[in-house]
């Protein structure tokens, strides 16, 4: 029996301005417990929540780059519950009138095709405190640094078939808030928050019942969430049985999800329209503005990457995936670096290495200016370009400059050819045997030799001089 | 004699050296000593010495506004740095607020003096002061008698002499309803001409401040000092405030009284609904002319208002939690035990009513039959004011359908909901209205409405003066026990 999997994800966004949402505290990470809460973020008596306009400017800026319908006219309501860590007993949020409608996000697909996602909303609300469960045996402990944090939650139609697309989904949310510098994606800080709701059907069918994931901290997570989530449904289904709408918990160290509430357990929000904040209203000007300062978008970027620098669809894709890995590219193209060259170092060795060590790019240890100066030695022929991936490894453990580097280790390629000569015909004087071969037919003992010329001077050799010396000596 | 004295004229004697201001503290901090009434929930008598001392080095310089060195009764809802600020509620008995409202803030910086934070139903939900953790305040006029409520601490603090005026809060009445039962001057203006930042919240679509005084002109000289844009708060109208007291003096000949016929139905007393007509007849006297309008709709008045307010209150009064401030009961198993204990132990059971009607309206599968038509009158109540006013410049009527009743004698909350039935829709309409002393019904004091259109608080304020210049009620005082 095959089973169809629906995936919409809720991407809680935290937005990049200076000060909270309804407050002027400050909203930067990693300040000491209850040190960055004001009277309006503690929820004392009496205080008022006045809108911050740099967080509907941020979410505007979304909206335009998704193509979506903003609604001029929108409305902060309350979302009404207790808990210790959401100080005035409910959530200021929106509900019916969203900020921003719907709108569409393009996602390349495995086959190299692409897909539209749809967004069916994106709306402002306030991020609530911190529980922190461990720090005392009997109590938790509240810490409302975060309560009053801006949010964009973005809300995408259940249009992803697997987990592997609701990643790609989500990357794409990730790169794009960066892109327009509404978010610092950071994850591990929980500026950028993913829940799956999850369901499957057999094709054909009406949608099935769904289960909301949450807890969901790195992509990687994302991906494992989903693909057990849709297993236990198969499973329950295939039995007979049926699935519960509920709130299942992500347990990362565990790797397995679990029931947090059902639908019956969940709470009642009795959202209604904050009697304290005025309809939002967005004016054309406003908007016109706010368009004009949108950044280039990455599929702008892409197709720009494309024309100018004659890239493949292939490289430009990954190469504007993430604003700072192609303004760390452009900037090395701007100095006038290969543009091959460049791209393959970017994606490859530095990537790598970057991944190893779960480094971003932008706190990468080899700056965009010295990747550029090791692959202009490469291009004039300084070094090859084994070498050069031994020169990366040491640049990247601060061993020094390219220049240094190539000085101290002795690694300068050999450009005096009377020597490589006289190297070669060592070479070709002490394999007699192979000689033969070679003027037998074996033209694959070509290889052979070279290996032998380039251990001889350590690699210092210009592989495509050896390979000239060595057919001219052979022929 | 200086307690008989308004603001105008203690200005005058303060500016003339008759007295300082620290001379007038101690005058009123000693005959709140001796009252009886219990319109004070905390007296503030260092504070205020050291304000009145400051406010007379000020005037010393010939510094200072008409303000200067007058103390007043604060509404223990406003918050007062550094000062406790209950609402009136066991819940917040022990919260000393670490800031001030944007009022007290502006009274201080025109260097007032605080007397002390006066008692009220708690939370100001309540017409009658009987809800308040602090107990019944009295009536200056009878003993016996309630005040009236929310702001019934106030008005009878104002009425009794025991403060040149107060402040005050009203979302359903509490301003207008203790002024008349108390035989003195209240108004609430238009929503958001005052800021609401730091008046502890009931209903955030309808609280407004407003000031309980001797006079219409005193009102005036307060409201200008109250008055104004609040960036801290949203709801707060950016529109210039006018000189309140600048046409106080303006003629009224040929102004147009609009008398709802609505508000002279079955329920107003007689005795009351007499006195009203007399006051009109004096306005008619001055050169008015009287028209009968029609609200059809403001026999919605109380199902909307205890629809919406308490739709509101069961949010804005989630915040009291027992988990940051205020009151925690003792002992809490665990976090719902907590939330439980320390709200069922903290709030009174009038604010626990309001909190339940409101949690229930809201809930799903109700909000459209309850939230959403209360709104939807609300904008028909709207309407009939705003057709109301394409021909008159001012409604009239009753403030309360009774004049001040027995603590204890009205026992059930239906019944007392009534008593708010004229003053719910200037609320639920945002509109500006007044209560001034129009005469007397058994010795008890009765109060003449003034509803304006909005923004109309100059045009309120002149008619009101221009009656006080004509009659005496406002200045007949309670016989001192």
């Amino acid at each position: 029996m095959t089973w169809e999997t629906v995936i919409g994800l809720e991407i809680h966004s935290q937005l990049r301005t200076k000060s909270k949402i309804f407050s002027g505290a400050s909203t930067a990470f990693g300040a000491k417990p209850n040190t960055q809460a004001c009277a309006v973020d503690l929820g004392y008596p009496g205080v008022l929540p006045v809108l911050n306009k740099e967080a509907v400017n941020m979410a505007l800026s979304f909206g335009l780059a998704v193509n979506a319908k903003i609604n001029q006219h929108s409305i902060f309501a309350r979302k009404n519950y207790f808990y210790p860590d959401l100080p005035k007993g409910y959530q200021i949020s929106q509900f019916e009138l969203p900020i921003v409608g719907q709108g569409e996000i393009e996602i390349p697909l495995e086959d190299g095709q692409n897909k539209m996602v749809g967004i069916t909303r994106a709306h402002l609300e306030e991020d609530a405190g911190k529980s922190i469960h461990d720090l005392y045996d009997d109590f938790t402990a509240i810490d409302l640094n975060r309560a009053g944090t801006p949010l964009l939650e973005i809300v995408s139609e259940p249009d992803m078939s697997s987990a592997k697309e609701a990643v790609t989904y989500a990357k794409k949310i990730h790169s794009l808030v960066q892109y327009i510098g509404i978010c610092d994606g950071n994850m591990q800080e929980g500026s950028f928050r993913c829940d799956a709701n999850v369901s499957i059907r057999k094709k054909g069918d009406e949608l099935g019942t769904r289960a909301e994931l949450k807890n969901i901290n790195s992509f990687k997570f994302l991906e494992k969430a989903i693909n057990l989530e849709v297993e236990r449904q198969i499973d329950i289904l295939e039995d007979g049985g049926s699935i519960v709408q509920e709130t299942r918990l992500y347990d990362a160290v565990k790797n397995e999800t679990r029931s947090m509430r059902s639908k019956e357990e969940a709470n009642d929000y009795r959202y209604f329209p904050d009697p304290d904040l005025l309809p939002v209203a967005i004016n054309d000007e406003l908007l016109s503005q706010i368009k004009k300062s949108l950044p280039e978008l990455p599929t702008e970027k892409k197709i720009r990457f494309i024309k100018d620098f004659g890239l493949s669809e292939y490289d430009a894709e990954n190469l504007t995936a993430q604003i700072d890995i192609a303004d760390y590219f452009e900037s090395m193209i701007a100095k006038g670096a290969d543009v091959k060259l460049s791209a393959n170092w970017v994606m490859g060795d530095l990537s790598a290495s970057l991944n190893k060590n779960q480094i971003e790019i932008q706190d990468s240890p080899i700056s965009a200016i010295e990747l550029y100066e090791l692959i202009t030695k490469i291009s004039d022929n300084t070094i090859s370009g084994k070498i050069a991936k031994d020169i990366f490894k040491s640049m990247w453990e601060g061993k020094g400059s390219v220049e240094e580097i190539i000085e101290n280790q002795g690694l300068k390629q050999m450009t005096d050819i009377d020597a490589l000569e006289g190297i070669i015909d060592e070479v070709v004087n002490n394999n007699t045997l192979q000689v033969q071969q070679f003027k037998d037919g074996n033209s694959k003992l070509l290889g052979f030799f070279v290996g032998q010329v380039m251990k001889a001077t350590n690699g210092k050799a210009n592989p495509k001089q050896v390979n000239k010396i060595l057919n001219d000596k052979l022929s | 004699m200086m307690h008989k004295l308004s603001i105008t004229e203690l200005s005058k004697g303060l500016k003339n050296k008759d007295f300082s201001s620290v001379e007038l503290t101690k005058h009123y901090l000693d005959r709140i000593a001796v009252s009886e009434l219990n319109s004070y929930i905390t007296v503030t008598d260092e504070l205020a010495l050291s304000q009145a001392k400051d406010a007379d080095l000020k005037i010393a310089k010939g510094k200072g506004t008409i303000l200067t060195g007058i103390p007043y009764a604060h509404k223990d809802i406003f918050c007062t740095k550094g000062v406790k600020t209950s609402a009136g509620s066991k819940m917040l008995d022990s919260f000393i607020s670490p800031y001030d409202a944007t009022i007290t803030e502006k009274f201080n910086n025109e260097n007032m003096v605080m007397l002390g934070k006066t008692n009220m139903d708690e939370f100001a939900m309540g017409s009658s002061n009987e809800n308040s953790y602090y107990g019944p305040v009295k009536n200056p006029w009878d003993q016996k008698r309630v005040p009236g409520g929310s702001s019934g601490g106030s008005a009878a603090a104002v009425a009794a002499r025991i403060a040149p005026f107060a402040t005050g809060t009203d979302t359903g009445g509490s301003i207008r309803q203790p002024a008349s039962l108390c035989g003195i001057t209240g108004i609430k203006p238009t929503y958001g001409r005052i800021s609401r930042y730091g008046m502890i919240a009931y209903a955030s679509s309808l609280d407004q401040a407003g000031p309980l005084t001797q006079t219409a002109e005193d009102a005036a000289i307060v409201l200008n000092s109250m008055s104004g844009f609040d960036d801290k708060d949203s709801t707060s109208a950016t529109k210039e405030t006018p000189d309140y007291t600048k046409n106080l003096g303006n003629s009224i000949k040929g102004l147009k009284i609009g008398l709802p016929r609505e508000f002279f139905s079955e329920g107003l007393e007689s005795d009351v609904e007499k006195v009203i007509m007399q006051s009109i007849s004096e306005f008619e006297a001055m050169g008015a002319e009287v028209h009968e309008v029609s609200l059809p709709n403001s026999a919605y008045a109380i199902p909307t208002y205890y629809i919406v307010a308490p739709c509101e209150c069961s949010s804005n009064l989630s915040r009291f939690d027992g988990v940051r401030y205020g009151y925690r009961c003792d002992d809490p198993k665990d976090l719902n035990d907590l939330y439980l204990r320390s709200r069922s132990e903290g709030f009174g059971d009038e604010v626990k009513r309001r909190i339940m009607i409101g949690t229930y309206a809201l809930s799903a599968g109700y909000y459209d039959a309850y939230y959403l038509k209360a709104q939807k009158v609300r904008h028909l109540i709207s309407e009939d004011f705003k057709k109301a006013f394409k021909s008159v410049d001012v409604i009239m009527g009753p403030v309360s359908p009774t004049t001040a009743f027995e603590i204890g004698t009205v026992k059930d909350s239906v019944s007392m909901y009534l008593a708010d039935i004229y003053t719910l829709s200037a609320n639920l309409a945002g509109l500006p209205g007044m209560s001034i002393p129009a005469g007397f019904s058994n010795n008890l004091p009765v109060g003449l409405q003034l509803i304006g259109n909005h923004w109309s608080e100059e045009t309120l304020l002149n008619v009101a003066h221009q009656f006080q210049l004509q009659t005496n009620w406002h200045s007949q005082l309670p016989v001192e026990p």
